[in-house]
């Protein structure tokens, strides 16, 4: 993959799968919201390896400039082989159980903003017939729970809209990749207690860039969370209600 | 404000929104009329609602500022001694987010990937400002081998890319695995320094951040009494942000090893001086359990970068291939498998000198392809005591030193012998002096192994050396007085708001 969009770009996980695109040459299209953390990832790509790294700040709830992503990305790179989109918050649950607002904007960040990105993107690579279009879910997405059920609600609603979308552009030859972390070390989760489950972001970033260019369909990072998921789901509500998660 | 008005900071520390906003949440204080609609997100929208007409101006706060959190287990020293009870961690992962000084009332010290074996990474009862997320290449002029770096991206980091583009790091420790914030704190030595000096001889300039908010970019021309303390400075003058290296022109990522075995001490002097003259790398393993006749065997290893390229097939990359994946029980670990050990391993060397060729990783590097190995002391952990001694003693002191320790039979697998160079040190505290270096691990087993420790300590004092900041856990405040009188100078120089848990220990310092 030559030419690469990257959304969220200052995101942990992003800037790793970033630099595995860098090391092989490829030239980036870095957007997220901070020019100076943008400009800062930026100049690593640059001496990784990338041919050449431009950038867009805007805060990507600012749904009305989704367009603009577009026409700078095309105008940077011009053909887009491959998109990943990776910026998201992990709201507090207490809070957002009593904020309306709160919950709302959590939505707003990590589903609205990326149903939206997608439908820009979307009517492009069905013209241009190829590309990979990467997206970081999560595995919080695949049931609600009660510790965690409004961050889940976007990452399932978002996991269910890119299912549709990778029905609608197969037969077009452009490629939709789900993606469903399970606990990383990021700033996101700077305030957990680290324990065995989490893994490093750069094994996750590394994942990432390996399922684009394999055009896989759904991935879970690391693989066991695949099987764990897969538990989870078979237990019926009445039962799952009363675990402690 | 009018639409498409460059954003900006006013010096009150609110902040005008034009067509976008740095990152952050945003309380809003005023507001504008023509402007909002659609530049700014749905929840300010809201929030504006019902507000003045009037302008808009919103005061940023910080989108989510790092948590400090208590340090998990990975905040210990190379050593796993001393053990600390509690001290928090504060993750730092952009340049331009500054930690909050406000919300931090305990001290604070960098940490970078925890490769001292002492306390001198470790701050009891305070914070760590984990600087392992400042990972990040700033610039690379590959014409004249400069490159620009955050301070947390480790020497593995820049071999990897620099190497294939003919640049090396021109001072290389023991191990890659640590960040170029550390090398600097302790203006770390390699087995080139009787031709390069030390790390900070190749630091072109770095960032500093004091607590008082201040960024200074420090070097030798300017800010250069800030640049002398904070080169060897222990991680007490301010976070290093990021720093400029001037890189070393190589040939090829593999060397011409060659590896010499000698009986006893005096040999190594003489292979030494002529090695030192020829050859770009010297080191040499020492035996430190053998004693008598024997004292001081080992085997010198002496190398130069192969600088056109080599035949293909040849190897140029190790791997991590071996790990300790937990503590090994102490019973593994006694005087006759230690003994068995050495024996074997200068049973093993060629009588005669031969010549190979080596990928950079095997000879820089041996130990790192066992990741964790210092697990293999188990949970005491172990100690390390790395001394330096000038010319013109050194030889008694060193023969003094391996006898003592010889005695005691408490000297293990790796001890390390090399001349240090004349290149003066830039940093005010460096450890690197003219002289003979030794490096002796021990495995902690409580107060014998402290009390061998303090007689050396006598030897060296009495030598007019020094004892490595980097390695120790226990020298006496006396003792430090005496290695390092620049400290009085260096006092001046540090941040009031950081501290260590070394420093208390070798000034008394309460906080
Ligand atoms: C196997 C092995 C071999 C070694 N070989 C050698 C050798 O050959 N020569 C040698 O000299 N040393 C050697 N060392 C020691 C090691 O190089 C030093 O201890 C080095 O400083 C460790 O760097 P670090 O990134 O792990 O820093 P840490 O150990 O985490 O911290 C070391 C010091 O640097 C400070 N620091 C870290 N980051 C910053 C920052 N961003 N700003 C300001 N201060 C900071 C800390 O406060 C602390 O005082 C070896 C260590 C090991 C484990
Ligand atoms: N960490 C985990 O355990 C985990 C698990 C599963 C899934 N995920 C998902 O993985 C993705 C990457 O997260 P991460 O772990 O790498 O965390 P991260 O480093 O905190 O990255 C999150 C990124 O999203 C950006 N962002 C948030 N709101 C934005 C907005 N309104 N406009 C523009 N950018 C915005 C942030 O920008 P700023 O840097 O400017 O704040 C940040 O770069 C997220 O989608 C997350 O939900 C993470």
């Amino acid at each position: 993959m030559e030419n690469v969009l990257i959304v969220g770009a200052t995101s942990a996980i992003a800037q790793e799968t970033a630099k595995c695109f860098a090391r092989s040459g490829a030239a980036l299209f870095l957007v997220g919201r901070s020019p100076d953390k943008l400009q800062a990832v930026a100049d690593d790509l640059s001496v990784r390896g990338a041919s050449k790294v431009g950038s867009l700040a805007v805060d990507l709830t600012q749904t009305t400039r989704h367009p603009e992503i577009l026409q700078g990305a095309r105008a940077f790179l011009g053909r887009i082989d491959g998109v990943l989109i990776a910026h998201g918050t992990l709201p507090a649950q207490e809070r957002a159980e009593r904020d309306r607002e709160y919950a709302a904007d959590a939505l707003e960040v990590n589903l609205v903003s990326p149903v939206s990105i997608l439908t820009v993107l979307s009517s492009y690579f069905y013209e241009q017939g190829t590309g990979c279009i990467a997206v970081i879910t999560s595995v919080a997405g695949d049931r609600g729970r009660r510790s965690n059920y409004v961050y889940g609600a976007a990452k399932g609603g978002l996991a269910r809209f890119l299912e549709g979308l990778r029905a609608r552009l197969a037969p077009a030859g452009v490629r939709v990749l789900t993606v469903k972390p399970g606990l990383v070390d990021t700033p996101m989760t700077a305030h957990l207690p680290k324990n065995l489950l989490f893994a490093s972001a750069e094994r996750v970033g590394k994942r990432i860039h390996r399922a684009m260019l394999r055009g896989q369909a759904v991935v879970y990072i690391p693989w066991y969370w695949r099987w764990i998921m897969l538990v989870l789901r078979s237990i019926p509500e009445p039962f799952f209600r009363r675990l402690p998660l | 404000m009018p639409p498409g008005h460059r954003p900006g900071y006013d010096p009150f520390g609110a902040v005008t929104v034009g067509t976008y906003a740095p990152s952050g949440t945003y309380r809003c204080v005023r507001f504008a009329t023509n402007f909002w609609d659609s530049t700014l997100p749905g929840s300010w929208r809201r929030e504006i609602e019902g507000m003045p007409a009037h302008s808009l101006s919103l005061v940023r706060e910080d989108a989510t500022p790092m948590p400090v959190v208590p340090a998990g287990p990975r905040y210990q020293s190379w050593g796993r001694y001393p053990r600390v009870a509690r001290q928090d961690v504060l993750q730092i992962v952009w340049r331009c987010d500054v930690p909050r000084w406000d919300t931090l009332d305990r001290s604070v010290l960098p940490f970078g990937q925890g490769r001292s074996y002492g306390d001198s990474c470790l701050n009891e009862g305070g914070v760590l400002l984990d600087a392992s997320g400042l990972r990040r290449f700033i610039s690379f002029d590959h014409d004249h081998g400069i490159l620009a770096c955050e301070a947390g991206v480790t020497l593995a980091e820049i071999l990897a890319v620099t190497l294939p583009r003919g640049w090396i790091l021109p001072v290389i420790p023991g191990t890659k695995f640590v960040s170029v914030g550390g090398a600097i704190a302790n203006d770390i030595h390699g087995k080139n320094h009787h031709r390069a000096g030390s790390f900070g001889c190749h630091v072109r300039n770095l960032e500093l951040l004091r607590s008082s908010g201040e960024r200074m970019t420090c070097s030798p021309e300017s800010h250069s009494d800030l640049f002398a303390a904070t080169v060897g400075g222990l991680g007490l003058t301010g976070l290093i942000l990021s720093a400029e290296l001037q890189l070393a022109r190589v040939g090829t990522a593999l060397l011409e090893v060659e590896r010499i075995r000698f009986g006893q001490l005096n040999e190594f002097f003489e292979i030494s001086e002529e090695s030192d003259a020829t050859c770009e790398h010297t080191v040499a393993w020492i035996d430190c359990l053998a004693g008598g006749r024997k004292l001081g065997r080992g085997v010198f290893h002496r190398a130069n970068h192969v600088q056109q390229t080599v035949p293909a097939g040849v190897r140029t990359r190790g791997t991590v291939a071996l790990s300790v994946p937990f503590y090994a029980p102490r019973v593994l670990l006694n005087r006759y498998t230690m003994k068995a050990f050495n024996t074997c391993y200068y049973g093993g060397q060629f009588t005669t000198t031969r010549k190979r060729l080596t990928p950079y990783e095997r000879f820089f590097f041996p130990l790192d392809s066992v990741r964790n190995w210092n697990r293999v002391y188990g949970r005491p952990g172990f100690l390390q005591y790395q001394c330096v001694v000038p010319p013109r003693v050194g030889r008694d002191a060193i023969r003094e030193i391996l006898e003592r320790t010889a005695r005691a039979g408490r000297g293990s697998f790796l001890a390390v012998l090399k001349q240090f160079g004349q290149r003066a040190s830039p940093g005010l505290l460096s450890f690197p002096r003219p002289g003979l270096t030794l490096a002796l691990d021990f495995p902690f087993q409580g107060r014998p192994t402290l009390a061998l420790c303090d007689d050396l300590d006598a030897v060296v004092a009495q030598a007019g050396g020094a004892v490595y900041p980097a390695k120790d856990a226990r020298m006496s405040p006396e003792h430090f007085a005496r290695y390092y009188p620049t400290c009085d100078d260096f006092l001046k120089h540090m941040d009031p708001r950081f501290s260590s848990s070394f420093w208390r220990r070798v000034t008394g310092a309460t906080d």
